[in-house]
């Protein structure tokens, strides 16, 4: 039997724009297995990103009810939730965001960091994890000395270091041409069959169709399958 | 995250932005560098003062009298020298006057004095004799140099028993005095000593204006005053015609300047540690904004405010603290050429040179803080959105 990993209820998100309210996130509800591997598609706009950032525990929605691994997201403090960012969550950018003044495998070796990990085994961690993404002879360059694929290589070796349960990547192959990211595609699906839940978010179906499951969100709705597109 | 990882991140930081981490930790190494060395001349001017009184001895006691109409008499000097505690008493009168031998000339201070003008200002005679009584008795045109006077009137030459003209007045020389060194611009070797009956009538006046008083020890200095004041008292019954000081007065009041002295420059500097302390945190405010980003993605991974707060307040304390041990190394080196280009004395402290050192890490905590807490508060989403 899985486990519910993620339960979203009735979560809610509004921004206020001077005269204008934008609904990022308008009641969604959703619920994701351990193990389970999502796609979540939408236009430009719809609501992706914020739902990633509220399931990641960087925002916090308006209303609705987050449980995350059998807690209750809600009624955590910043500290709590820095834990759970760093022991439970790994976040996978477009952009990369690797710290361009640290190498390779400092980048990788930072979330040890803030866990408080010995610096020796911080750093057998962190090769094991650059290893385990196939970029281990590249760990003491600077990211402005690694092409698109292999920084978001390291991206990804970062958000596995620290073993989390989740990956949460937005459009991590938004950034990269169509070899480079359909490498990246086999590297998560691997990860995926080692039982790592994994939510992604794409505005291209044909890497979306790569997932065990598909969701769609339209102006801050969510809808099962390909609804919109 | 423990502390040696976040000064090694602090260190990295600081040396990927050299040349502004320079100029950031300017006005430290400024602030730093004028504090230790301002503090070290004005406590070194204050040792050569101090130094120079105390070349007089401790025991002294110096007499004025200002009262011009009723003359302080050889007589009143006599009652003073049987005052309990008192060893020895020189009446001076002083003047500038002309000293020629040959072709060369000289202006020096020239005081006519006794016999125990050697005891009660701790003198000594390199060569040759002092003004006995006897001199002092028959008014004999006898001289004794210093010793800067004599060498510049005859060089290595023995002066002794050779002649001079002072004022044009032809006087023998019977003694040269041992080097003694300054005493706040009166230094008895650029001086010329007289019998006092002689100094009388060269310089004109019967007044006895000043008389020096050497009391036995140190103990006995102030009752030897208060019996001076006294008999000095019995002639003058205005407590303003005259004045008896003795040298722990002139250190003091001296000491007070210097002191004073010591604290205004210390605080001019301090002022410009303080500035440099503004110039940190105006750059750590700058630093904060432009790593906007990267406090976003640390934060996305797992970073606590404590854990950013940290990073920042332990980069400015880093900052600064590297400015500071800048600061005392060119503080030292500062002196270092002052004492060696002018020759005057600079006194190191080494607690104001921990002071300063630690009050600049205290700077970079200070300062260090707004900008820290504006970093660690930043939410971690906006942070990221951030471009
Ligand atoms: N901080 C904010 N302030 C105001 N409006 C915001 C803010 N963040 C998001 N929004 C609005 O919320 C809506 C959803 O934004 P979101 O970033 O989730 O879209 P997205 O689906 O990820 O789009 P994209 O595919 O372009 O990344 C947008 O209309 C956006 O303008
Ligand atoms: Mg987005």
């Amino acid at each position: 039997m899985t486990e519910t990993m993620i339960s979203l209820k009735k979560i809610e998100k509004t921004y206020k724009m001077g005269q204008n309210t934008v609904h990022a996130l308008d009641h969604v509800s959703l619920s994701i297995e351990e193990g389970d591997f999502v796609s979540i598609v939408g236009p430009s706009g719809s609501g992706k990103s914020t739902l990633m950032n509220t399931m990641g525990c960087l925002d916090h929605p308006d209303s609705g009810e987050y449980v995350l691994g059998g807690s209750h997201v809600d009624s955590l403090k910043d500290w709590q939730l820095a834990d759970i960012r760093n022991q439970k969550i790994g976040f996978i950018f477009q952009n990369f965001n690797l710290l361009g003044k640290l190498t390779a495998l400092e980048n990788v070796e930072l979330p040890l960091i803030y866990r408080g990990t010995k610096a020796k085994e911080r750093r057998e961690q962190a090769m094991a994890s650059l290893a385990q993404v196939g970029i281990e002879e590249r760990a003491e360059h600077l990211p402005n000395q690694l092409s698109g694929g292999q920084q978001q290589r390291v991206a990804i070796a970062r958000a596995l270091v620290g073993q989390p349960s989740i990956l949460l990547a937005d459009e991590p192959t938004g950034a990269l041409d169509s070899r480079t990211s359909e490498e990246i595609m086999d590297l998560l699906i691997a990860l995926n069959k080692e039982g790592r839940t994994i939510i992604l978010i794409t505005h291209d179906l044909h890497v979306a169709r790569k997932a065990k499951r598909t969701v769609s969100i339209s102006d801050g709705k969510l809808y099962e399958g390909e609804h919109v597109l | 995250m423990n502390l040696l990882t976040s000064i090694n991140m602090a260190l990295r930081n600081i040396r990927a932005n050299k040349t502004r981490a320079f100029l950031t930790m300017l006005g430290i190494i400024i602030g730093v560098s004028s504090v230790i060395v301002l503090v070290a001349i004005g406590q070194g001017s204050s040792k050569s003062v101090a130094d120079s009184v105390n070349s007089l001895g401790t025991n002294l006691i110096t007499v004025n009298i200002m009262n011009t109409d009723t003359p302080y008499t050889m007589d009143d000097i006599g009652q003073v020298q049987k005052v309990y505690g008192v060893k020895s008493i020189s009446p001076v009168l002083t003047g500038r006057v002309t000293v020629q031998n040959g072709s060369t000339s000289t202006q020096v201070a020239l005081t006519g004095t006794n016999a125990d003008y050697l005891t009660t200002r701790q003198l000594s005679v390199g060569d040759g004799r002092f003004i006995s009584t006897i001199d002092d008795q028959y008014r004999q045109k006898e001289v004794v140099l210093g010793s800067q006077v004599a060498q510049t009137l005859f060089g290595s030459a023995s002066p002794v028993n050779q002649s001079v003209l002072i004022n044009g007045n032809r006087y023998n020389v019977i003694g040269v005095l041992n080097t003694k060194g300054g005493s706040m611009g009166q230094s008895s070797d650029q001086s010329v000593f007289i019998p006092f009956s002689t100094a009388q009538r060269l310089l004109q006046t019967t007044h006895i204006t000043q008389f020096y008083a050497q009391a036995d020890n140190q103990q006995d200095v102030n009752i030897a005053m208060a019996g001076i004041q006294r008999a000095v008292g019995q002639v003058y019954s205005n407590t303003d015609d005259y004045t008896v000081i003795n040298q722990q007065d002139v250190m003091n009041a001296m000491d007070s300047v210097t002191q004073t002295m010591t604290m205004l420059l210390g605080g001019i500097a301090g002022i410009s540690l303080l500035v440099g302390g503004i110039g940190i945190m105006n750059i750590m405010f700058v630093s904060v904004t432009e790593r906007t980003r990267e406090i976003g993605i640390r934060k996305a991974i797992g970073a606590k405010r404590r854990d950013i707060l940290l990073q920042f307040l332990i980069e400015s304390t880093v900052l600064s603290m590297i400015g500071g041990l800048c600061g005392v190394a060119i503080g030292l080196l500062a002196g270092w050429i002052y004492t060696t280009v002018t020759g005057g004395l600079a006194v190191y402290s080494i607690t104001v040179i921990v002071f300063a050192f630690l009050f600049s890490a205290l700077i970079g905590i200070i300062f260090g803080v707004f900008p820290a807490n504006k970093a660690s508060k930043l939410s971690p989403i906006e942070a990221l959105r951030f471009e």
